[in-house]
């Protein structure tokens, strides 16, 4: 069963869409990220142009993303003055990252940078969560102590001004790190298209200290908005949404995510993040093996728009 | 539904197509064109010839299920007399084309280890869609100069001039483009493509992928003789999206907000909508 996506100006096979969109569904269920850092690249994969596939990603997240919020906002996990700080600043950073993703689109590097960016970033925190989990899963087999340099980590965030009490989240901190890290990851979003999830989840844990039970539903509400204001902005300045496809992806989305997050509750939290670091950093060498490996075609063609 | 009635309207073209090649081969056999009987002299009257063409569709519509098309072309020539003995059938050449824009080609190198877009050249007209099809190879039946003039080959088509390179190799470029457009199915070059019969009725069939972009398509038909263009014909093709792909296509293009707010909408419907529904079941 092919269909014509309007925007891509190419045909797919809609069952292969739904598919990809499922299993992304099943992933970010079972993990609690959005899912974009895995159906980017594979969109890429499959054929459609980078852009395509970054902006299409964002209503995307939106749909699978935004069941989490309700779900969560009805449970009281969701730090709303936290959530408006790096939604805010999101919003600043989604919009550069709007503009820099025009510029880059002009200079023919979207794709080169986009790649580089996951590289990076997933190598980063996938390995990170390696690290991590492996070293949890240690502790609790020799039954040691739980050990944390966290805090000393955190201190020197302490020492900044502008100081604000997020209630929900028990913490009295500066409100600059929390811009920081919500203007970063607006940046991402729109470049690499994704929600930032795996990078906003480590960030508020080990950066802010948030509570781990706040720390989802914050993430997700903060993402939910941002990604909405991203598809508009993407909708507008690049007109790069593909409708079509974004409705294949989530119909395939949005029931993935429900069986992901049953599938999410039988296992343990230390395996769970071991096999999502596995996850990603799998991602990481596929990609990275493209900027380094010999092309088989070294040209590529892009159409100049008109104007 | 559209797409039926297009394949019987194709496949009465083709069945009358036929009747009228069985009528005249068989005409021109009994009146002995080819044979030693000529009832109307060579020599007095100078050859004229005129083409005359038809396509099976007067349109291409890109539907949410097109995946891709194909196009008939016919068509007949008209003499002022029968050829005499030693007189060859003319050649065909049909060539379909999309719209053409400017397109930056652009080539990896290998910088600090990582395989990036360096060189870039900017093709100043290159068509979306270019299919050629003969009735013998090019080279064969065309002179380069007329190939020039008429802008016929692939390589006439595409046109790099205009513009100051910063390429070392320019015309590695344009072959690249021509190379990859090849392997989409977007160039397509098919010698013995045309099918000519009894001398005057010809035909061809051209692959319009799923990947073509909407425009206006063109298709022209050149008689040859000695190498020369004698007589040309042209048709207008537009390839439009329709239904649900022109109204989509149409509000990105037109009213982008409201675009982007719809599939906004759609997909927090969705989203809450899948949360509901799997509520509803596991209770």
């Amino acid at each position: 069963m092919t269909i014509y996506l309007p925007i891509a100006e190419l045909s797919v096979n809609a069952l292969l869409i739904i598919g990809l969109g499922g299993m992304v569904g099943v992933i970010s269920g079972l993990f609690g990220v959005g899912g974009g850092f895995l159906l980017t690249p594979l969109l890429i994969l499959i054929g459609i142009p980078p852009a395509v596939a970054v902006s299409t990603q964002a209503p995307q997240i939106v749909a699978s993303s935004f069941s989490g919020v309700l779900a969560h906002w009805k449970r009281r996990a969701v730090d709303v003055k936290m959530g408006f700080v790096l939604l805010g600043a999101g919003i600043v950073g989604s919009f550069i990252g709007v503009e820099i993703f025009s510029y880059l689109r002009e200079l023919g590097q979207v794709e080169f940078f986009v790649t580089l960016c996951y590289v990076v970033f997933l190598g980063l925190v996938g390995g990170l969560m390696a690290f991590e989990s492996v070293s949890a899963l240690k502790r609790r087999r020799n039954g040691g102590l739980v050990t944390s340099n966290a805090a000393k980590r955190r201190r020197w965030i302490h020492k900044l001004p502008w100081k604000v009490r997020f209630k929900q989240s028990k913490l009295y901190i500066s409100v600059i790190p929390p811009i920081l890290i919500g203007f970063s990851i607006g940046i991402l979003g729109a470049i690499m298209g994704v929600g930032g999830g795996f990078i906003m989840l480590p960030a508020l844990i080990y950066l802010l200290g948030m509570p781990t039970n706040v720390v989802v539903g914050t993430s997700l509400f903060q993402i939910v908005f941002v990604m909405m204001f991203t598809t508009i902005l993407h909708a507008v300045e690049n007109r790069t949404v593909d409708a079509v496809l974004a409705l294949l992806l989530l119909l395939g989305g949005v029931v993935g995510a429900q069986f992901g997050a049953v599938l999410g509750a039988r296992l343990r939290g230390e395996q769970l993040r071991l096999l999502l670091a596995a996850l990603v950093l799998t991602v990481c060498l596929v990609l990275a093996f493209d900027l380094i490996a010999t092309p088989s075609e070294l040209y590529s063609i892009s159409r100049i728009e008109a104007g | 539904m559209n797409a039926l009635s297009k394949r019987w309207r194709v496949s009465w073209a083709s069945a009358a197509l036929c009747l009228w090649a069985c009528l005249s081969a068989g005409l021109s056999h009994a009146q002995g064109a080819d044979g030693p009987m000529t009832p109307f002299g060579p020599a007095g009257i100078p050859l004229e010839e005129r083409i005359l063409t038809g396509s099976a569709q007067d349109q291409v519509a890109i539907t949410a299920t097109f995946s891709g098309s194909e196009l008939f072309v016919y068509g007949a020539i008209a003499r002022n007399r029968f050829l005499a003995v030693g007189e060859n059938s003319p050649e065909i050449i049909i060539v379909v084309r999309g719209p053409s824009s400017p397109i930056m080609v652009r080539k990896k190198d290998r910088i600090g280890g990582l395989w990036m877009n360096n060189e870039a050249v900017r093709i100043a007209a290159a068509p979306s869609y270019y299919a050629v099809a003969s009735t013998k190879p090019l080279p064969e039946i065309l002179e380069e100069l007329d190939d020039f003039t008429y802008r016929i080959s692939i390589d006439r088509a595409v046109l790099i001039a205009g513009v100051p390179f910063s390429a070392e190799n320019p015309a590695n470029f344009r072959e690249a483009l021509i190379r990859l457009k090849r392997q989409s199915g977007l160039y397509r070059n098919t010698p013995f493509g045309v099918t000519l019969k009894g001398g005057t009725l010809y035909q061809a069939r051209f692959r319009m992928p799923a990947n073509i972009i909407e425009g206006d398509y063109q298709v022209r038909v050149f008689l040859v003789r000695d190498g020369r263009v004698r007589d040309q014909a042209r048709i207008e093709l537009p390839v439009r999206k329709e239904g649900v792909e022109r109204v989509l296509y149409a509000a990105a293009q037109e009213t982008p907000f409201l675009y982007g707010l719809l599939t906004l909408l759609t997909a927090l419907f969705c989203g809450w909508g899948a949360s509901e529904l799997f509520r509803l079941l596991r209770r």
